[in-house]
């Protein structure tokens, strides 16, 4: 299963797999073909036990289930339960986090602390907080109660999701798809999706919408702004990235998964005296922690933390031999890492009490108790290091230095420092045509297309078109290894008008934005440049597209569906699981553009759909009657 | 830098102390650096040591050469960490003794000035000012660029060296007048005094944009305030010799220049700087270099987008607003006519339109050509105007203009009006071939060009025989006294209509100037009459009639169509004004005022200083301290600005009983305005009321003073308490 796009160090370790017969990821897919067809166009239905039904796309077999529910019920039925996952999982991630505030906010001997007071308040300022001459545990405790509502508040709307742009905020109330609480549209994405009860193809997926909102701009918001609190708004930092950030002479501890509470601790204990210490006296010379997927995001974003690989790479990591120690939490976990951490001397452990892998250590990680736990993983990472068999070391020393901690409040700071803080550079660097537009690429990997060439093309199309990136999650993590954030790949792949921007500001052309649920972080941007003014009114007006051309998950449809809802035109490479609804396909990438601004692509190609981006991003740009762009283009204006 | 100032600092310390107190002279915004960015009030060595400690926290990590992070936003920071240093620094040299008044370098601007020079700023007299840094490889290029911004009628400020020379140096061998009256303010030879031209912006905002510094929002609006109003750039000369060759400028250079980069002042250089084109910080682009010294001024017009009017007058010599308070001295004279030394007037009259052959230029007697070098010459200006909208009462408002016209021509120098006019001619302007025609030449085209819309024909008749001279100016008398007349009885009774003034808005966005026929404006500028031309001339300017409707309150000033417009006009910040009170509601200033009148508690009475005197006041405050806290726009009750004119109104503060509440004026306006009150008091039947008004002489303190009062005893004292 050659990668011939990915990074070299994959493409070794995908040989080495090969050469040790270790099953990954990409063998499993091969011998799941030819996959389901009824499954990938959307024409199967299992929501009760009348079925499961399917329709016949083609010929003269049913065109209804045993319900009468037909392809466009059955498909949207089916997409808004993966939103309802997907809001599900980005949103729990949230509440735990709450549940962390809150106890940091109690004080005591709480592992937790609140970091940033700054953004704390600003926080509690847009639930009308109090903040003037209060103490910061007592600020903090009315945040956690108000946050605690945006889960399960029975009246009115979420509070947060009103951070957005008048306009849009308005044309959600006006077609009633204002989210009102996290728990409630998912649960009521499960009841419209019962047997026998949403059946109008459009209204299941306006309220598909509304559940999505639930996410964007609440659950996913609630997290990265109470994780901002709790570890820090991340701030522009240095790191580096790939199998390479794990040294042989060192302890190397992997937290995969995606929630920084355990892991940000792991940080801290790991690089202490002590376990450096404990660490000499096994032979090594200290312990390194490196992050896996988002959780890796998560701490390299606000420690710099370095990272080790994304969802794709996880079998990979073990095989090179020398982790010592992985630890996982919640989602994009493969339960297919058991078998090959049996391979190694890798201790594989599952922390959450959420999730668990059969055969796989479980150490189970609260809160409360949380600096007792990173202790007992850290040293039983230490311990294993005695484990390691030289022979079985496959470490590729491929890495690539970047720069991430890019946020919306970061933005003010380098763009005009202390006293001019302001987006106005990025404004003008849009009206004046130097910076065509704004693209956020994003999502995971997938084995369905080969790996990062997704990713890598079509951000490189973008820049080199004068389009401004910005990234988050494991489509970051690729750009990372392949040089992308690093402001010198400005010079050598971006437009000239986006370099003299890189020059200017001094950043790289791809920015960072931290981990999947940090998509938020993107809306608040959005939100920001539009406020700044100059640029319309509302997300919709702003030449700026969405891509997740190697999407996989169910968060990535919610992810998707909060963008389209929040007036994005989002790009993803293979579609949606529809497309056996031709009505679905017409409204999805068409109609819904016009209640709501925004709407999907699909395109597999990862050039052309960086074309038809821009050819979005150009639309929006007359229609702002923006000046021509400086430079000339590659992709031309019009093609 | 800041490695600098805290050595130069720590030195300080050592030999004074930490209670020693430092400031700039005449201001009363402490440093105003540290106030603007800090909020801090510096007034001790002690005070310092905080402001450099934060200057350390600004200062931003170096970028590195590889992978580096974002560095717009900390550089920035640091340029503020460099101003702060710099501040520090200039301060301390007037600690030590270092600042000389002696040379060239005029170091820190004081309030007083910045006021006077403020109102050139927001007329558009100045479109905006270049801060230059470094020289030019020779002396003419030197004299050449500079010149040209005079022309441009653009305020040069000069700080800094390259390789150890300046600009002003430069000027100063090719004996080039600097001032503040030429538009030319040399600060300092070293980088650290470019600081004093952004002090200046600074206060430039918290005077008239009425902001007051504190808080982060505030730091926030006078950048901004600076970002939007003040066009002003930096011109960075010459590469220096001990930097390596990419860089081209040292790094204190480049430091400084990050922070006037957060006034939003962009740098344009005509050496190989790289460029910073993007957009945001300023409102054009941040940094141009490479520009050729021949397109250098062109360039920064565009880039600052500068509103840049160019007099394009036949005259032999260079021609704009900078050259208009230069000098010509008695040994640079080729020949002079009036002053106290020779018969000299000039006359402005309204014609109709078919005696008035426009352009028309006459020389009656002997030209320059036929005079003595060093002699004085009778002299009378006559000019003719005729246009179809042009009324009678405009004659005045014209022929005041004469000064000015006259005075913006390089090595011409004209000073008072009316009978009492002297002007003198240069060797250098006589060389280039200027004549006595030329003061024709000059008048024809700027009543042309100012007044497009009431001056269609204009003729001048230049009298240089004594015998025609002293016969003309028999008629102008009668001339002279028939306006004097007439507009000396003219109350705010007599009209119902006044006139708003709202030029200062562009910098005090909150204020508005009601100026009645009793009341002129508080700039002394623009009376009643001056208003009313200026609608005539342009109907969308800054100067509107405004119909006074009911009276509200005959004796405090106050009217119903008065009230309704300043509300509009303040943006809502003011409901209501009295033009005749000081003590309620009074009227607001922008910040240009030629004078303040304070109320003095102890005396019942009230004192009136003027913007040039610079010492104590009986109400424990310099004139700088009170302009602090009477501009903006805001009401203070007890302290208003004032017109100097307006002190021999029939109106002044007449609600709170007028004239014989003055108990202190500085001397110098007292001497200044004594001929007109004197006049005034006498009409009114007042008597003796002058020689009780004390000055700085009689007292500066109020024990002093009441003591003085009580000894002369003065009126006040026995009038109704004030308040």
């Amino acid at each position: 299963m050659e990668q011939p796009f990915s990074d070299k160090a994959t493409q070794k370790m995908i040989k080495v797999a090969a050469d040790l017969n270790i099953e990954t990821v990409w063998d499993r897919y091969e011998g799941m073909q030819p996959q389901c067809g009824f499954g990938s166009l959307g024409l199967c239905c299992r929501h009760c036990s009348m079925g499961p039904c399917r329709i016949d796309p083609h010929g003269n077999g049913p065109k209804v289930g045993v319900c009468g529910a037909d392809a466009d019920t059955i498909t949207a039925r089916h997409l808004i339960r993966m939103i309802a996952a997907g809001a599900a999982a980005h949103s729990d991630h949230g509440r735990t986090v709450v549940h962390t505030l809150d106890l940091a906010a109690q004080g005591g001997d709480s592992a937790y602390q609140i970091k940033d007071e700054k953004k704390l308040k600003a926080v509690a300022e847009i639930y009308g907080i109090e903040t003037k001459d209060r103490e910061v545990k007592d600020i903090a405790t009315d945040l956690v109660a108000e946050a605690k509502k945006e889960f399960g508040r029975q009246d009115g709307s979420i509070e947060i999701a009103k951070t957005a742009p008048p306009a849009r905020v308005k044309l959600w109330q006006e077609l009633g798809i204002m989210p009102r609480s996290i728990d409630r549209e998912v649960v009521e994405t499960l009841h419209r999706t019962h047997i026998g009860v949403d059946a109008e193809y459009r209204h299941i997926i306006r309220h598909g919408l509304r559940t999505a909102l639930a996410d964007g701009w609440g659950g996913s918001m609630v997290a990265t702004e109470l994780q901002d609190i709790l570890f820090g708004t991340p701030d522009p930092l240095q790191s580096t990235a790939n199998f390479g950030v794990m040294s042989e002479k060192e302890v190397n501890v992997i937290v995969h998964g995606h929630e920084p509470a355990l892991s940000d601790i792991i940080a801290e204990v790991a690089t202490s005296d002590e376990m450096k210490k404990k660490a000499i006296a096994v032979g090594a010379e200290g312990v390194s922690v490196a992050g896996m997927c988002c959780t890796a995001n998560e701490i390299l974003m606000r420690r710099g933390i370095p990272v080790a690989g994304s969802f794709l790479q996880q079998e990979l990591a073990i095989m090179t031999g020398v982790a010592d120690m992985m630890i996982v939490d919640v989602q994009c976990v493969m339960p297919g890492l058991k078998p090959v951490a049996d391979c190694f001397h890798t201790e594989l452990v599952t922390t959450s009490e959420k999730a668990k892998i059969p055969g796989v250590r479980h150490i189970e990680f609260h809160e409360e108790n949380a600096e007792k736990t990173a202790r007992e993983i850290v040293e039983l990472a230490i311990n294993n290091y005695s484990n390691r068999k030289s022979g079985d070391v496959h470490l590729p020393s491929d890495k690539e230095p970047m720069i991430a901690g890019f946020s919306a409040e970061s933005v003010y700071d380098f763009l005009g420092g202390t006293y001019r803080a302001t987006y106005r550079p990025l404004n003008n660097a849009i009206i004046e045509g130097r910076v065509r537009g704004a693209a956020g690429v994003i999502g995971c990997s997938n084995p369905n297309v080969p790996f990062e060439a997704g990713h890598i093309q079509m951000v490189k199309e973008l820049i080199k078109n004068d389009v401004l990136v910005v990234t988050t999650g494991c489509s970051a993590i690729s750009c990372a290894k392949h040089g992308l954030l690093q402001p010198e790949s400005a010079f050598k792949l971006a437009g000239k008008g986006l370099q003299e921007v890189c020059r200017a500001v001094g950043i790289p052309p791809v920015l960072h934005m931290g981990s999947c649920v940090d998509n938020s972080r993107i809306l608040r941007v959005l939100a920001n440049v539009v406020a700044e003014g100059g640029l319309g009114d509302d997300i919709s007006d702003l030449p700026a597209a969405g891509a997740a051309p190697e999407w996989m998950s169910e968060k990535a449809v919610a992810i998707g569906f909060y963008f389209v809802a929040s007036g994005v035109y989002t790009m993803i490479g293979k579609p949606l699981p529809m497309m056996g609804s031709k009505n679905m396909l017409k409204y999805l990438t068409d109609e819904i553009e016009e209640e709501i601004g925004g709407k999907w692509a699909f395109e597999e190609d990862p050039v052309e759909a960086a074309h038809k981006m821009i050819r979005h991003i150009d639309k929006k740009r007359e229609l702002l009657k923006l000046k021509p762009m400086i430079y000339e283009q590659a992709f031309k204006v019009g093609d | 830098m800041v490695d600098q100032a805290d050595e130069a600092l720590a030195t300080v310390l050592k030999k004074y102390g930490k209670d020693t107190a430092v400031a700039y002279p005449n201001t009363a915004y402490y440093l105003p650096i540290m106030y603007l960015f800090l909020g801090q009030k510096v007034k001790q060595l002690g005070d310092l040591e905080h402001s450099m400690q934060e200057a350390r926290k600004l200062l931003g990590r170096v970028p590195e050469d590889k992978n580096w992070v974002p560095y717009l936003g900390e550089t920035l920071d640091s340029g503020v960490a460099t101003l702060i240093a710099e501040e520090t620094i200039e301060s301390l040299k007037y600690l030590n003794g270092d600042h000389k008044e002696d040379d060239i370098w005029l170091g820190f601007t004081g309030d007083n000035i910045l006021r006077q020079q403020g109102i050139k700023l927001v007329d558009g007299r100045m479109p905006g000012f270049a801060a230059i840094a470094g020289c030019t490889e020779t002396n003419a290029e030197a004299v050449e660029l500079v010149r040209g911004l005079q022309e441009r009628n653009i305020l040069v400020f000069i700080a800094g060296n390259t390789n150890g020379r300046s600009i002003a140096e430069q000027l100063a061998e090719e004996g080039i007048e600097m001032d503040w009256d030429c538009f030319i303010v040399p600060y300092g030879k070293d980088t650290t005094a470019a600081v004093h031209a952004l002090n200046f912006a600074a206060r430039a905002a918290m005077t008239f944009g009425g902001i007051e510094a504190g808080t982060s929002k505030a730091t926030r609006e006078i950048l901004m305030y600076n970002n939007d109003r003040v066009h002003a750039f930096v011109m960075a000369l010459g590469a220096d010799s001990d930097v390596d060759k990419e860089q081209l400028i040292t790094d204190d250079k480049y430091a400084t220049a990050a922070g006037a980069i957060n006034f939003g002042f962009p740098v344009i250089s005509d050496v190989n700087l790289p460029q910073i084109l993007p957009t945001g910080i300023c409102n054009y682009e941040h940094v141009i270099s490479g520009v050729k010294l021949e397109e250098i001024i062109p360039r920064a017009i565009e880039l600052r987008d500068l509103t840049v009017k160019v007099e394009n007058i036949p005259i032999p010599v260079p021609y704009g607003a900078g050259f208009e308070g230069e000098r010509v001295r008695k040994e640079d004279m080729h020949v002079q006519f009036g002053g106290k030394l020779s018969e000299a007037f000039e006359l402005l009259r309204m014609k109709p339109l078919a005696e008035v052959e426009d352009g028309k230029i006459e020389v009656i007697g002997p030209e320059v050509g036929d005079m003595k070098e060093g002699e004085s010459y009778p002299l009378a200006i006559v000019v003719d105007v005729a246009g179809r909208d042009f009324q009678e009462d405009f004659e005045t408002v014209l022929e005041r203009r004469i000064h000015e016209f006259i005075s913006c021509a390089n090595g011409i120098f004209h000073m008072g009006q009316r009978a009492i006019i002297w002007l003198r001619i240069s060797k250098e302007a006589h060389s280039k071939g200027f004549k006595v025609r030329d003061f024709g030449e000059i008048l024809v085209a700027r009543l042309h060009n100012e007044f497009t819309s009431i001056v269609d024909r204009v003729q001048v008749r230049l009298y240089t025989d004594p015998a025609k001279v002293t016969e003309i100016h028999e008629s102008a008398k009668a001339v002279y006294a028939d306006r004097d007349d007439r507009i000396g009885g003219m109350t705010d009774e007599d009209v119902d209509q006044f006139y708003s003034c709202t030029l200062c808005q562009s910098y005090a966005p909150n204020h508005v100037c009601i100026v009645t026929p009793e009341r002129l404006g508080l700039c002394g500028a623009y009376t009643w009459l001056d208003s009313k031309a200026s609608f005539q001339i342009n109907k969308h300017g800054p100067n509107e009639p405004v119909d006074k409707g009911a009276v509200l309150d005959p004796a405090k000033g106050q009217w119903k169509g008065i009230n309704e417009y300043i509300k509009v006009k303040s943006n809502n910040t003011l409901d209501k004004f009295n033009a005749y009170s000081m003590m309620e509601e009074p009227m607001t200033s922008c910040g240009c005022f030629e004078c303040i009148a304070a109320i003095v508690p102890e005396a019942n009475g009230i004192m009136i200083v003027d913007r040039d005197f610079t010492g104590m006041t009986p109400v424990g405050m310099t004139f700088s301290t009170l302009a602090g806290q009477v501009g903006g726009g805001l009401q203070v009750p007890g302290f208003i600005g004032i017109g100097k004119l307006y002190i021999s109104s029939n109106k002044f503060i007449s609600a709170e009983g007028g004239h014989q509440r003055i108990v202190w004026m500085s001397k110098q306006l007292k001497e200044e305005i004594t001929p007109r009150l004197e006049e005034r008091l006498t009409k009114n039947g007042v008597t003796g009321l002058l020689e009780k008004i004390a000055t700085e002489e009689d007292a500066e303190e109020p024990d002093k003073l009441a003591a003085f009062l009580e000894k002369v005893g003065h009126p006040a004292l026995e009038m109704e308490p004030m308040f």
